[in-house]
């Protein structure tokens, strides 16, 4: 192996009385992909910080080159050419891209964008990247935001590169291209360290693994003599079953019935045209699409969120066996008769939770029409929270945290639990487990199995195809607003899906 | 008729100056996402802060050179309003305290303070009578030498204090400065995303503290400049008025841009004494006049609201105090 480009001994971390990272070990050689592998709230990212001078180590050295170095804010970070693209991208918004590359740097001689915006060029050409200098970035998609970020680092001529879930808003087009450029990298002698969860890019892209198990250190392997289940094994502490129970449907009932549906957005742009499924009691229904392609739009169609142009959505209820149009319902009407949406968008505070109340209290916010008396009753949420805190293992100090201080993997499992607590007929759930580590994302399958078992529709949205094929028993495909196919989840493949997402002539049912 | 027009913009040019400083400072502010209402309490500050100066000098020198004159009342209006900044930094940057709640409580303390320093300083010093620096004044006033040999252009444009040509100047070079120096893209990255600032390397407390402090000094200015200029040395209690809530909407107006402000500031103080020149109004068509630039302001408001450009959009993080490690 070539030499040690990076060092941490006997790394130590607390937040008041929580222990992020103890007695952390690690070294990262020059011109190899690290992978840092480890459950949420495992203490990677906190790890990732000290180096980067956001945060600063209690206890423990950092060695950069052999030599021991002080790392107290980003600036020196940058100094030991350290350069860390984090998970939210910190970028302004109505700085052009070049602009945001050189904010903060001193360079010799006046301010001049226009040189910069050579200069970011000329590194986007060497590696391979696709970017506009001059974009402002509101304007650029979640990729483009990332390259700007990862050219940021380069410009000011970072060796070492921290990426922390680069991939988690990728497409997995974006996330090969990505890839590519890492690879180059590796070449030009850079050490590139990055942050996931997900295995099989660990395996597919990085020369070694590091994994971190609640905040300390397990061990290194290298990429090439191990494999999934030993890598789950050193993450959880125990080996789990990577494996989806997938269930035959039980008397399956046409419960929701999507004709001809059409939406717009808010600039009237057409987001959804022509949309027409069913979904039945049962079973799970799979969404695949590319990120954008209207999935939002139509679950939140159906829920009642989304202005409607044209078509209906007509639900069969079960207890009354009545049919219903949901499209002349409110929201509220649309919810007691049993249609959930737990929607999880990137801004996963942004629908369904009130980040600055407890969890008690977002248990509250579903139920407290139910609620008699002036005052409000916190003993049924309170069991609800704890019991969600128990079956999900939830990392949280107690009920009674405000969500916005648990992580995101948390706070989501928090959102998904409540939205099946309240025994709904048609569940939906977009991107349930974005961000999520393995043994969560298994503890939220095994749930929409377990409401697909009890008779819920549950309509699943997903990005990982693999689960989406495991999981489900139709997938239904957008592409661009319009159906491209909807595909038996049993015996479809991953390429034929790939296919019909990009595809959006198709809109025809080969089903 | 042309001599009205002329005497007008003279007039408006005059009103317009307080405005400008007042709104240059508070874009300066609002840059570093400091949302600071003391504005008004700041220029009150500058004005009686001046005055103290210069009644002290004046008072104390027998024969007052006019260098000093001059330099003293505008030092002591820097010290009074850049301190009342310093608070105000102090309360929202350190101690992370509401922003909206710490600029009100600093207005009421700054015209309190005007108030009465103006009402008691000569009773300080056993005199009676009203303040009234004569000598300053003069000093003060003294236009450009040749403004007199350029005819009306010269009387119209040319006949003001050093003040007024500073003002403009201050404006232009903060646009400079903001749009064109990496100091102005850190300080606009600050108020835009101050974690991502952070993240670069930016002391965001520096940048708030310091932006904060010049544009309270620039702001100051304004009172200085009513008081040693537009009322020659004399001080009123409230005479200064709402001015400083003007700048503030002027800020709007001119959609955080000094160069925009610069021409908002001639158009809201034309607004402001075009009732004079308009003959024959009742009082209370004068009144519904001078609630022009108010109007005018909040039609802005729904206009950048509809176009939402990001470009005119407030400083993203306007009014948010920061830390680094709250998640």
């Amino acid at each position: 192996m070539s030499e040690i480009a990076l060092e941490l001994r006997g790394i130590t971390k607390r937040f008041g009385s929580v222990t992020a990272n103890k007695n952390v070990n690690l070294c990262a050689y020059r011109g190899e992909i690290l992978s840092l592998l480890g459950e949420n709230g495992s203490g990677k990212t906190t790890l990732m910080n000290m180096i980067s001078g956001i945060y600063y180590p209690d206890e423990g050295k950092i060695l950069i080159n052999g030599e021991e170095v002080v790392i107290k804010s980003p600036r020196d970070a940058f100094d030991y050419k350290i350069g860390m693209i984090h998970q939210h991208f910190k970028l302004v918004d109505v700085f052009s891209a070049a602009e945001n590359i050189v904010l903060g740097l001193e360079e010799q001689g006046r301010y001049n964008i226009k040189n910069a915006t050579q200069r970011v060029s000329q590194i986007a050409e060497k590696y391979g990247f696709d970017i506009d200098p001059e974009k402002k970035i509101h304007e650029m998609s979640v990729s483009e935001k990332q390259t700007v970020e990862i050219i940021k680092v380069l410009y000011r001529g970072a060796d070492i590169l921290i990426l922390d879930e680069p991939t988690a808003v990728l497409t997995p087009q974006e996330t090969q291209k990505l890839f590519n450029v890492l690879r180059k990298m590796k070449e030009d002698g850079k050490t590139i360290i990055i942050i996931t969860h997900k295995l099989h890019e660990v395996l597919a892209l990085s020369d070694r693994v590091a994994v971190l198990r609640k905040g300390e250190y397990i061990g290194t392997v290298i990429t090439s003599q191990t494999n999934e289940s030993e890598l789950t094994e050193m993450m959880v502490g125990q080996k789990i079953d990577l494996n989806i129970k997938r269930s035959e449907p039980v008397n399956p009932q046409k419960r929701l019935e999507v004709k001809n549906l059409d939406c717009k957005n808010r600039d009237g742009v057409k987001v959804l045209d022509n949309i027409s499924f069913e979904a039945y009691s049962g079973e799970i229904l799979g969404i695949a699409g590319i990120a954008g392609s209207g999935q939002r739009e139509l679950l939140e169609a159906i829920a009642g969120l989304q202005h409607i142009e044209q078509g209906e959505i007509i639900y069969n209820d079960p207890k009354t066996e009545k049919s219903e149009n949901l499209k002349d319902k409110t929201p509220l009407q649309i919810r007691s008769l049993g249609v959930r949406l737990s929607f999880v968008p990137e801004d996963r505070l942004g629908m369904g939770l009130v980040g600055n109340m407890d969890i008690v209290e977002n248990m509250l916010l579903r139920s407290y029409r139910k609620g008699k008396s002036f005052f409000l009753q916190k003993k049924e949420p309170k069991t609800l929270a704890e019991k969600i805190i128990q079956q999900l293992e939830v990392a949280t100090p107690s009920a009674n945290t405000p969500v916005r201080r648990l992580s995101g993997g948390n706070v989501q499992k928090v959102l998904v639990g409540r939205e099946i607590s309240s025994s709904p007929t048609v569940l939906m759930a977009a991107y349930p487990v974005r961000g999520l580590d393995i043994n969560s994302s298994y503890t939220i399958y095994n749930l929409l199995n377990e409401q697909k078992e009890k008779g819920v529709a549950v309509i699943f949205v997903g990005e990982d195809l693999d689960v989406l094929i495991e999981l489900c028993d139709r997938i239904l495909v957008i592409g661009e607003g319009r159906i491209t196919g909807v595909v038996d989840g049993r015996t479809a493949k991953k390429e034929e899906i790939g296919y019909l997402m990009t595809n959006s002539n198709g809109g025809k049912d080969n089903e | 008729m042309l001599s009205t027009i002329c005497a007008f913009i003279n007039a408006a040019i005059v009103q317009s100056i307080p405005l400008l400083f007042g709104s240059i400072g508070e874009i300066f502010t609002e840059k570093s996402g400091n949302l600071n209402l003391g504005i008004p309490g700041i220029m009150y500050m500058g004005g009686i802060s001046g005055i103290i100066g210069g009644y002290l000098y004046e008072k104390s020198a027998d024969d007052p050179v006019p260098l000093l004159l001059v330099l003293i009342p505008l030092i002591s209006s820097l010290l009074g309003s850049t301190l009342l900044a310093l608070i105000y930094s102090f309360l929202t940057v350190t101690l992370r305290a509401n922003q909206n709640v710490t600029g009100l409580a600093l207005t009421t303390f700054g015209i309190g303070i005007g108030n009465f320093f103006g009402g008691s300083l000569l009773s300080l010093f056993g005199e009676t009578g009203s303040i009234s620096l004569i000598k300053t004044g003069i000093c003060y006033k003294t236009p450009l030498p040749f403004y007199g040999k350029l005819g009306l252009f010269g009387e119209t444009f040319l006949s003001f204090g050093f003040l007024v040509y500073l003002a403009i100047a201050i404006a232009l070079i903060s646009s400079f400065v903001l749009n064109r120096t990496r100091v102005g893209l850190n300080l606009r990255a600050v108020g835009e995303n101050p974690a991502t600032a952070d993240a670069a390397g930016i002391s965001v407390t520096k940048y708030k503290y310091l932006a904060t402090c010049i544009g309270g000094a620039i702001a100051g200015l304004g009172g200085l400049y009513f008081v040693m200029d537009y009322t020659s040395g004399a001080w009123t209690n409230n005479g200064f008025g709402d001015r400083g809530w003007l700048a503030v909407a002027i800020v709007i107006f001119a959609i955080w841009k000094p160069k925009s402000a610069i021409l908002s500031s001639f158009l809201f103080g034309g607004l402001y004494i075009i009732c004079v020149y308009i003959p024959g109004l009742s009082s209370s068509a004068k009144e519904i006049i001078k609630m022009l630039p108010y109007l005018v302001t909040i039609f802005v408001l729904i206009i950048i609201s509809i176009r939402q450009k990001k470009e005119n959009q407030p400083p993203a993080s306007l009014g948010l105090s920061y830390f680094r490690e709250d998640r």
